[in-house]
């Protein structure tokens, strides 16, 4: 069919070519120059001085094996409720899809908060506190990659092999396990780059004896001064995932196949599947729910039974007689909105051009796209560095603008603006535009009428994700951050820095505040009905 | 020193990007941007009027920009030298000083003032790449009630935190993330060399140190002297100005410190402030540094940032000279050794302790 819509319909080539060039030069101008200047920058001045790679080794296996750990987890948590999402329509169904998308959009600083109020103080500090908030995370990538391939598996398979003598477990192992591998794989991939890069949750969650590999190269960079070796290991690590995301690239394409047709949810018919299904979105709204419920209540407690001075305090940074935060935290919620504001315009247009020019022309696209995906697995205080010592001269002295920040936002939210729209791009029927070309549109004509129209669902969802992940952004923003910009997450950061219980508290209404306005965000925009699995 | 007891600091929107260029065109002095970490105050309080009262009278506008922690602020003011962020910079301390001076951050000026200063402060910086502001030391602080109520002498030196009586007791910030978790770090160095604070280290952790990021984690949640606290460890790393700060700031008041500090565990920082290299505005930058070493400037320190003045003769409040012991003598290690090692010893370190 692609041949075909190619045949008939083909974009010309000035058209695709103009399209690219934004996205190209974005990602060249904003991630690649300075990356590489300041790997350039730091590699030649080389300052010796000790052994910058001692316990390297330590922290590369730690931070895999907590990775691997957290993935496998996810995939096995995850199975059921993807399975019973996607199987069974029940009442409460879209709500509980919804339920599990918030996690995944939820700034990790609030994911960190959340679990520290939750979790005992005996696990503060350790990797355990950190996989189960990786799995928390995540859950949402595997109901919506997995979930999706589900539906499109026929009922009566499981119920074939049900007849023919297999246990549930058998079913499952044999049939539905190998039907779903490639989603697996790519779910896999997805959770593994997200855990293997994690910043927030793991400087909140797993203290100083457990830091990850991003930690580590923040560390580097600001406490040693030693942005050399931070940008060594920043490279090093966008090595190791390339390798990992083409290896599972590789797994997911190997054991693809074709699966036509879509099963679609249907009502649970026997008890067992309706105590399955009662069963799972129980435990999925507990698990949700939990922490969230632990976030809000902490920040009522100061200490002395219930209380609404933090909240009524929010506006006084002042967190002990004459001790004051350094972070206005009212103001903070003022300039996140912005920034997110910004961010999600500048990734809403990027994304949309690059995906136009990815679906139409497939070898520059793929260029493009794997391009685009490049900061993902950068850390993102290198990003930051590298701009600093980049945009100091004119005529691209921008250091001290505030929309660096909201544009380092953009970068990192790109690439799900395209995934998001990639996705219905490719699904949009050949015929429909040469039917449009049929009826006498030039080819950019028909594009705007059949492609454009279709991408405004995506769109917006894309523009909504965009302002959740500048909202929740944590790492390049510390870099870029002035006073009087401090975004919530800064704010967070700061305050769960800070002893006694009145600041403690604070940081978690500050949370409480980031998660209601990432929600809304998210519920706004529409993301929640795309993330879940697909109703074909 | 950055998270002396006032870590006072609030947000900046009021001065920040205020003082842009209107002035220039009259002829008037340019504004000056004092880039500082994020414990000095931005807004409401004396030192922020004292910097108005200099505006006031040179007609230098003095805008206040944070950037980061101090490990923060000096890496990004390596990666910007020549083309600096600001004008003139607050807060480079001792242990940072090699790498502030290779890093060729600052330019030359001896302001003034000079002779005013501390000799044994100024000797640091023959070359007046930086100006002393400020010191202080970082010392073992104890809880005295609980010292009292258990019969148990307090310990007398580093030596004893790796006694079997103490086991338990002591609370330490990581060097790796905290101010005077570095320098308690660099007085075990001190102490017991280059190749023995390993050996202590050792010692200490089988002693049951415990090791937490943040000063004010290890301060206020949990040591049990700080007012208020619910900590359970009566000896923590702390600042020698902690007890009267903490005579202070007493709700209700009081007369004596609930916590005093064991003299012969202090390690001697000092804070310095310098015109950063590439700045347009040089001679303005230089006022401002002739300012934060006046009298006026400098008497606003120790109850502000519990810090003592660089200048000599300046008056100490009562609080001060009273609860405060400044050790006749201190730790302390050059700054060439320091910058040569600190990597290495900091991954050492994070070894031997945490992993």
């Amino acid at each position: 069919m692609d041949d075909h819509r190619a045949a008939l319909n083909r974009l010309p080539r000035w058209f695709v070519v103009t399209l690219a060039a934004a996205p190209a030069l974005f990602i060249a101008g904003f991630y690649a120059w300075p990356v590489t200047n300041l790997l350039w920058t730091t590699v030649r001045r080389a300052n010796g001085g000790g052994s910058p790679f001692g316990h390297v080794g330590a922290i590369i296996w730690f931070t895999t094996w907590q990775a691997v750990v957290s993935t496998v987890l996810t995939l096995l948590v995850g199975l059921l409720p993807a399975y019973v999402l996607a199987r069974y329509s029940f009442r409460g169904r879209r709500v509980l899809v919804a339920v599990t998308t918030v996690p995944f959009v939820l700034p990790t600083v609030v994911v960190g908060a959340a679990f520290l109020a939750l979790l005992p103080q005996s696990w503060h500090g350790s990797a355990r506190a950190m996989i189960v908030a990786h799995i928390f995370f995540n859950i949402a990538v595997v109901v919506r990659l997995v979930g999706s391939m589900i539906t499109v598996i026929p009922h009566d398979l499981v119920g074939a092999a049900r007849t023919l003598g297999a246990s549930p477990i058998q079913a499952a192992r044999l049939v539905l396990i190998p039907l779903l591998a490639p989603a697996l794989w790519s779910a896999a991939a997805v959770i593994f780059l997200f855990s293997f890069t994690s910043f927030g949750v793991a400087t909140l969650l797993g203290g100083p004896t457990n830091p990850t590999l991003e930690v580590e190269i923040a560390r580097r960079a600001t406490q040693l001064g030693d942005v050399g070796g931070a940008a060594t290991l920043s490279a090093l690590q966008l090595g190791l995932l390339a390798v990992v995301v083409v290896w599972a690239t590789r797994g997911q394409r190997r054991s693809a196949f074709e699966l036509k047709g879509a099963a679609g949810p249907r009502p649970a018919r026997t008890r067992g599947e309706r105590v399955m299904v009662a069963g799972v979105s129980t435990a999925v709204v507990l698990a949700v729910g939990a922490p969230i419920v632990a976030l809000v209540s902490r920040s009522f407690d100061v200490g002395n039974g219930w209380s609404m001075s933090a909240w009524s305090k929010l506006g006084s940074a002042q967190i002990r007689p004459g001790v004051g935060l350094g972070v206005d935290p009212l103001a903070s919620v003022g300039t996140s909105l912005r920034f997110a504001v910004v961010a999600a315009v500048i990734a809403t247009v990027i994304g949309f051009l690059a995906a136009t020019a990815i679906n139409t022309s497939p070898r520059l696209g793929k260029l493009l796209d794997a391009g685009l995906m490049l900061p993902l697995g950068t850390s993102a205080v290198t990003i930051g560095l590298g701009m600093l010592i980049t945009f100091d001269t004119a005529p691209v002295d921008w250091r001290a603008r505030w929309w660096l920040i909201p544009l380092g936002h953009a970068l990192v939210a790109v690439p799900f603006v395209v995934r998001a729209l990639l996705s219905v791009l490719r699904s949009i029927p050949g015929d429909l535009r040469a039917a449009a070309a049929t009826l006498g549109a030039t080819p950019v004509r028909a594009w705007w009428h059949v492609d454009a129209a279709a991408l405004r669902a995506p769109l917006l969802a894309g523009a909504g994700f965009s302002a959740a992940i500048s909202l929740g952004e944590f790492g390049a923003t510390t870099i870029l951050t002035r006073s009087g910009r401090e975004t919530l997450p800064i704010a967070i950061g700061r305050l769960l820095g800070r002893a006694g219980a009145l600041p403690r508290a604070q940081a978690f209404a500050m949370a409480t505040i980031l998660l209601a306005l990432s929600t809304v965000v998210v519920m706004a925009s529409g993301i929640h009905e795309r993330l879940g699995p697909d109703d074909a | 020193m950055k998270k002396l007891l006032t870590v006072v600091s609030l947000a900046a929107l009021t001065l920040v990007g205020v003082a842009c260029s209107s002035d220039a065109k009259s002829g008037a002095p340019a504004p000056v941007t004092l880039v500082a970490y994020d414990s000095f105050p931005t807004k409401d309080s004396p030192l922020i009027t004292a910097l108005g009262e200099f505006s006031k009278s040179t007609g230098i506008k003095v805008s206040v920009v944070t950037a980061g922690d101090a490990g923060t602020m000096l890496t990004k003011a390596r990666l910007t030298a020549g083309n600096p962020e600001g004008d003139v910079m607050w807060g480079v301390d001792s242990t940072q000083l090699s790498a502030a001076l290779d890093g060729n951050v600052f330019s030359k000026y001896e302001p003034n003032d000079w002779n005013a200063i501390a000799t044994n402060l100024t000797a640091l910086v023959p070359g007046h790449e930086l100006t002393p502001v400020d010191y202080g030391d970082v010392c073992i602080n104890y809880d005295k009630a609980y010292f009292a109520s258990h019969s148990l002498t307090p310990p007398g030196g580093l030596d004893d935190l790796a006694d079997p009586r103490y086991k338990d007791l002591l609370v330490v910030e990581n060097p790796s993330a905290s101010s005077p978790g570095l320098a308690f770090f660099m007085a075990t160095v001190a102490k017991f060399g280059p190749s023995g604070w390993q050996a202590y280290w050792k010692a200490l952790r089988g002693n049951g140190v415990e090791v937490v990021d943040s000063w004010d984690t290890a301060y206020y949640d949990e040591f049990s002297g700080a007012a208020g606290s619910k900590g359970h460890r009566p000896l923590v790393v702390s600042y020698g100005s902690s007890p009267p700060a903490e005579v202070i700031f007493a709700d209700p008041p009081r007369t004596d410190a609930p916590t005093a500090v064991v003299a012969s565990t202090c390690f001697r920082e000092v804070e310095f402030t310098g015109v950063l290299r590439g700045t347009k505005h040089e001679s303005e930058a230089r006022k401002l540094v002739d300012f934060l070493i006046s009298a006026r400037f400098q008497s606003e320190l120790p109850l502000t940032q519990f810090v003592y003045p660089a200048r000599t003769g300046v008056a100490l409040p009562a609080e001060f000279t009273k609860f405060a012991v400044v050790p006749t003598t201190t730790l302390s290690i050059d700054a060439a050794t320091i910058a040569a090692n600190r990597q290495k010893w900091q991954d050492e370190w994070t070894t031997i302790v945490l992993r």
